[in-house]
């Protein structure tokens, strides 16, 4: 994991070579992550996979989040490791939430276990991945409609009441 | 005929008699008369399935390390009650076991495995999650297997010990030597519904299966008509 120094020096050098898709740096509980435009977080992750010198090529995980009520609403995230070092950095693309779902590029050029992750992410925040070569669900049924890991979702299932706890703690 | 009870003593000396060829006229009917039980066929079938039931091999979730795995482990030994043969073909089953969650995605594959068991057949309900859901009240897990099987015998825990699944398991056998009649499966639709194996999926059921299966739909339907609460 870069230090907070070694972030700004990441940052510095992706601003010489890609000027304005880090938007941000965040150094919060000794984790690192570049937050990045959207539509040009494909340059970026290029970047850090084949940079001589850092070569973060390990893409270990992409998931997403939901930070309903804040805007931008979506956060796609990808945890990339450097295999040399064992250092991690962390990638986070902010997607705002509209009529139509949101959209961003697919790295499964770059990174080909992006396939199912991303695939993943679509099944459950609808969140849509250009350039994806089998954009389908992957966990729920095929006919399922809705994106159940979104935060206003019902949770669905049956209300159970817990009398014995409310009397006690009411 | 009334027949005067003997002591042990004296049936052992009458059966040593039989064995020798001894025994003849009068004494021989005695003989009979005593070791003879009348009882009805039903009761008899029922007594022969209740003790001779093959589970199938299946498992759904964290609930599957305690049945079918423990239960016939020779610590708890479910042989001991007739059910030692598990079965990996739904066609060979006479018990299906949910051990666990069932997913929405998973529904559709359990309802067509019991569509596949060939009557009678038998559903234990195994833990919380199949009986209720448990504790996923949510999107992915079908709120309580019943919602689209028929369940004979629920065995709560979380997951149950295997002598409570043994103790579900003797109340089923209970359930089956006492009430045979499973009218209220025809709720679920679970009549005449099984599958036939015969050169792949899509083909035509010998001429007595669809004969025995088109019977066993044709009543259903003749009842539905009939008006038969437990089918509206």
């Amino acid at each position: 994991m870069p230090d907070a120094p070694g972030l700004e020096l990441i940052r510095g050098e992706i601003d010489r070579d890609c000027p304005g898709a880090v938007l941000a740096t965040s150094f919060d509980r000794a984790q690192a992550a570049l937050i990045v435009d959207p539509e040009r977080v494909l340059e970026v992750l290029r970047w850090l996979a084949e940079q001589p010198g850092h070569r973060y090529d390990f893409l270990s995980s992409l998931h997403a989040a939901d930070y309903l009520p804040n805007q931008p609403r979506f956060a796609v995230h990808y945890e990339l490791i450097n295999r040399d070092r064992v250092e991690r950095i962390r990638i986070k693309a902010m997607l705002e939430d509209g009529a139509e779902l949101p959209e961003i590029d697919s790295c499964v050029e770059l990174f080909p276990t992006a396939n199912a992750q991303e695939r993943e992410v679509f099944d459950f925040f609808g969140i849509v991945f250009r350039g994806h070569p089998n954009l389908t669900r992957i966990l729920m049924p095929e006919d399922y409609v809705g994106w159940p890991q979104r935060r206003d979702f019902p949770i669905g299932g049956e209300p159970v009441t817990f009398t014995y706890s409310e009397a006690r703690y009411d | 005929m009334e027949v005067e009870r003997r002591s042990l003593r004296e049936k052992q000396i009458s059966a040593r008699d039989m064995l020798r060829g001894d025994l003849e006229g009068e004494d021989l009917e005695r003989y009979v008369e005593e070791r003879v039980v009348t009882t009805t066929f039903a009761k008899v079938q029922n007594w022969a399935r209740a003790n001779s039931i093959f589970p199938l091999t299946f498992g759904l979730a964290c609930c599957a390390i305690e049945a079918p795995i423990s239960i016939v482990t020779a610590r708890y030994d479910l042989a001991r009650f007739g059910a030692e043969a598990l079965r990996a073909s739904p066609r060979q089953a006479d018990l299906i076991i949910l051990s666990g969650r069932v997913s929405i995605k998973m529904a559709p594959v359990v309802r067509r495995l019991y569509d596949q068991m060939l009557e009678p057949k038998w559903v234990m309900a195994m833990g919380a999650c199949s009986s209720s859901a448990g504790m996923f009240a949510n999107y992915a897990v079908v709120q309580g297997a019943d919602k689209f099987m028929p369940v004979d015998i629920y065995v709560p825990g979380c997951p149950p010990r295997p002598e409570a699944v043994l103790y579900g398991f003797t109340k089923l056998q209970r359930k089956i030597m006492g009430s045979p009649d499973q009218s209220w499966r025809r709720r679920y639709d679970a009549y005449g519904t099984e599958e036939w194996a015969r050169g792949g999926p899509r083909s035509e059921p010998s001429p007595e299966a669809a004969r025995a299966y088109g019977e066993a739909r044709r009543s259903v339907e003749a009842l539905r008509e009939a008006g038969e609460p437990s089918l509206a």
